[in-house]
């Protein structure tokens, strides 16, 4: 067996909590710093009991340690702001990036999208970008259908509970619904992706509930519902909360007048099959509750990233 | 006497009545009449909002942008509005609908979500555009939480918000003393919007404006989700008959609405817009008004009942926009029937 890789997280807030308890369980990697920006925040006092380095100097501190040199993969879950200023430190330094952020500086990652075609291999690519929760949740769907039909459009609902919708996320929504939208198209294979996002503040919190609706071209059902079946089990691979919530069910359209599918953003007007996809992400519960499953869906989706990028850096390259 | 504004809501609201298939010259005749009548504000957007055409919600029959230019084309004297629901629609689907010539948003978030709307209220702002606030499914949320989020609106820069009672499930003391909350904590304008399911519809608002509201929502024949809106032509004849006692003046004619009601939107109508049993249920169970005809369409296809859909839906806590549950909930509850072997 070789030996684990080492890694380091960027930010101890939620998302490098929750990813540094689940890197703990990792055969693979092993995390050997964490640097925040709070002293006294949780997240690097946990990391400092496990033994990891901790800085609260943020990226600088990191570099200044000892240890940098030895670290190939970084997680960056600070802001897209943060990770902007981040990024060319980290190529200049040679890292590999998994980047958390809605910045998206390198190309969008779905791990099961790119396992058997991977960018991992590709020593261009440096850094890459996680897209959204509900990408993370959605697009694997999109991605599947897409290899076994035409998708002329794929929507997507996400609805997460308001308890685990943080300020960044409040503040600026539009970006989660353009990011989503356009990773349905480049990585879910879809002509024109939406996305819309709901926050439900029930007591007690809602479990994480994603629906793909499709306009396909009509295929074969049984291939549509065992590709379905298939996809929902790579996925749950890493995201052990990831199931459908229902069969999949379809039923024909006519005339659907589908905005911006058309030339220079015009409405097209379609046939086909309206397919409905209803998943559930309940969390693993690593840090952060059960119910922020699209908090947990990135992480675990980042976790299963920087595998893939420590496995294509192995002698003999990708697992 | 203080001025109400009236807001028409019929080319809006109205939209999930008709499946989001209102004609292009449907929206103008109506929005002609509207005018003629002399309403101050007049609402043309998908019925859930800028952006809102998609499989979850319905395709409209056209493009948003050709329905705000052809109703602003008509317009001399009531304003061109829009609603941007933060989630669905973006800042890019509200400068469009700036271009094409509207100047009022009504930016919706459910009533304990108000900081999601901060992003559209600034930009709105920053267009000079009339900004308001728009707090959704009010009955589900404490008066002292709706007035927390309420604050939040007014501070990002809405020049009013809204208690909204978007299942039609308030009655007047629930109306009464979400808006008397608003006016005593705010500064900005307060306004009231709600659908007619408990039959309530006229008199929630005329307890609104009671209470201090200073624009009130209502749509021609009430054509809007569920049973409907507050009757705009039956609204202005009790206003009027009330006017001394309200301290209220509006600038709007009652014959002309009359006849818009009679002579344009009834005849519109494809599902009656009225109390029926299934309308009835929303406001019962507390449920988000535009679920009705997708839950109507989901327990045909599934063979269930519509009313236990909503009662279902209105169970689980669902908020607007979860359309997508309503086949989850009618694939449980037909999937409950076959296990149970007893046919419904």
């Amino acid at each position: 067996m070789s030996p684990r890789t080492p890694v380091a997280i960027l930010g101890s807030g939620h998302i490098g909590t929750d990813l540094a308890a689940k890197l703990a369980r990792s055969t693979t990697l092993e995390l050997r710093a964490m640097a925040g920006i709070d002293p006294e925040s949780p997240g690097l006092q946990r990391a400092a009991q496990a033994g990891v380095f901790t800085t609260a100097e943020g990226l600088a501190g990191l570099r200044a340690w000892a240890g940098w040199d030895a670290i190939a993969v970084v997680f960056d879950a600070t802001s897209a702001g943060a990770h902007l200023a981040h990024a060319p430190l980290l190529h200049a330094d040679g890292k590999r990036v998994v980047d958390l952020t809605p910045a998206a500086v390198g190309p969008f990652v779905v791990p099961v999208a790119h396992e058997t075609n991977s960018i991992f291999d590709n020593d261009q690519v440096t850094n890459i970008n996680m897209v959204t929760c509900g990408g993370q949740a959605t697009i694997p769907i999109v991605w599947a259908i897409s290899r076994l039909t035409n998708v002329y459009y794929a929507e997507i609902v996400a609805a997460i509970s308001s308890r685990s919708a943080g300020p960044g996320t409040r503040a600026n929504i539009d970006e989660f619904t353009r990011t989503t939208a356009h990773g349905l198209e480049v990585v879910g294979g879809a002509r024109r992706g939406k996305a819309i996002i709901v926050l439900n503040p029930a007591e007690p919190p809602i479990v994480m509930r994603d629906t793909v609706h499709l306009l396909v071209e009509p295929c074969d059902p049984a291939a549509l519902q065992d590709a379905v079946a298939a996809v929902v089990e790579r996925v749950g691979a890493y995201v052990p909360g990831y199931r459908l919530a229902a069969p999949v069910v379809h039923q024909p359209i006519h005339g659907a007048r589908v905005p911006g599918l058309g030339e220079g953003g015009a409405a097209e007007v379609v046939d086909g099959w309206h397919v409905t996809v209803l998943l559930e992400v309940e969390g693993a519960g690593d840090w952060l509750p059960k119910h922020a499953g699209n908090l947990d869906i990135m992480t675990a989706a980042a976790q299963r990233a920087g595998e893939l990028f420590a496995a294509a850096l192995q002698p003999g390259g990708a697992a | 006497m203080r001025r109400l504004l009236l807001h028409d809501v019929t080319l809006r609201d109205g939209m999930h009545a008709l499946a989001h298939q209102i004609t292009l010259e449907q929206m103008v005749e109506v929005a002609r009449r509207i005018d003629a009548a002399g309403i101050d504000l007049i609402e043309v957007s998908h019925g859930d909002g800028l952006g809102g055409g998609s499989l979850n919600y319905g395709f409209a029959r056209h493009d948003e942008r050709e329905y705000l230019e052809a109703v602003a084309a008509v317009l001399t004297r009531t304003r061109l509005g829009v609603l941007l629901l933060p989630g669905i629609g973006t800042v890019d689907d509200l400068q469009m609908a700036y271009d094409a010539g509207a100047r009022n948003v009504r930016v919706a978030t459910h009533s304990t979500e108000a900081d999601i709307s901060r992003q559209h209220i600034e930009a709105a702002r920053g267009l000079g555009m009339d900004t308001v606030g728009f707090l959704m499914m009010a009955h589900l949320t404490p008066t002292a939480r709706l007035v927390q989020e309420a604050r939040k609106m007014q501070s990002y820069g809405a020049h009013c918000v809204y208690v909204v009672d978007s299942a039609g499930a308030m009655d007047m003391a629930d109306t009464r003393e979400r808006v008397t909350a608003l006016k005593d904590a705010l500064d900005c304008q307060v306004g009231f919007h709600n659908h007619d399911n408990l039959g309530l519809g006229v008199a929630n608002t005329l307890v609104a404006v009671e209470a201090g509201a200073d624009r009130v929502d209502a749509s021609l024949a009430g054509l809007g989700a569920g049973a409907g809106n507050c009757k705009l032509e039956v609204l202005v004849a009790a206003l009027d008959r009330g006017r001394e006692r309200l301290g209220v003046e509006i600038g709007a004619a009652l014959y002309p609405l009359i006849d818009a009601a009679d002579q344009v939107v009834r005849p519109m109508m494809q599902r009656p817009v009225q109390i029926d049993g299934r309308a009835l249920v929303l406001g019962w169970a507390g449920v988000y008004s535009s679920f009705l005809i997708h839950a109507e369409r989901a327990a045909e296809r599934f063979g269930v009942d519509a009313r236990d859909i909503l009662v279902e839906l209105g169970r689980r806590r669902m908020v607007g926009g979860q359309e997508d549950m309503i086949v989850d909930v009618a694939l449980e509850l037909a999937e409950r029937a076959r296990t149970a072997g007893s046919p419904r």
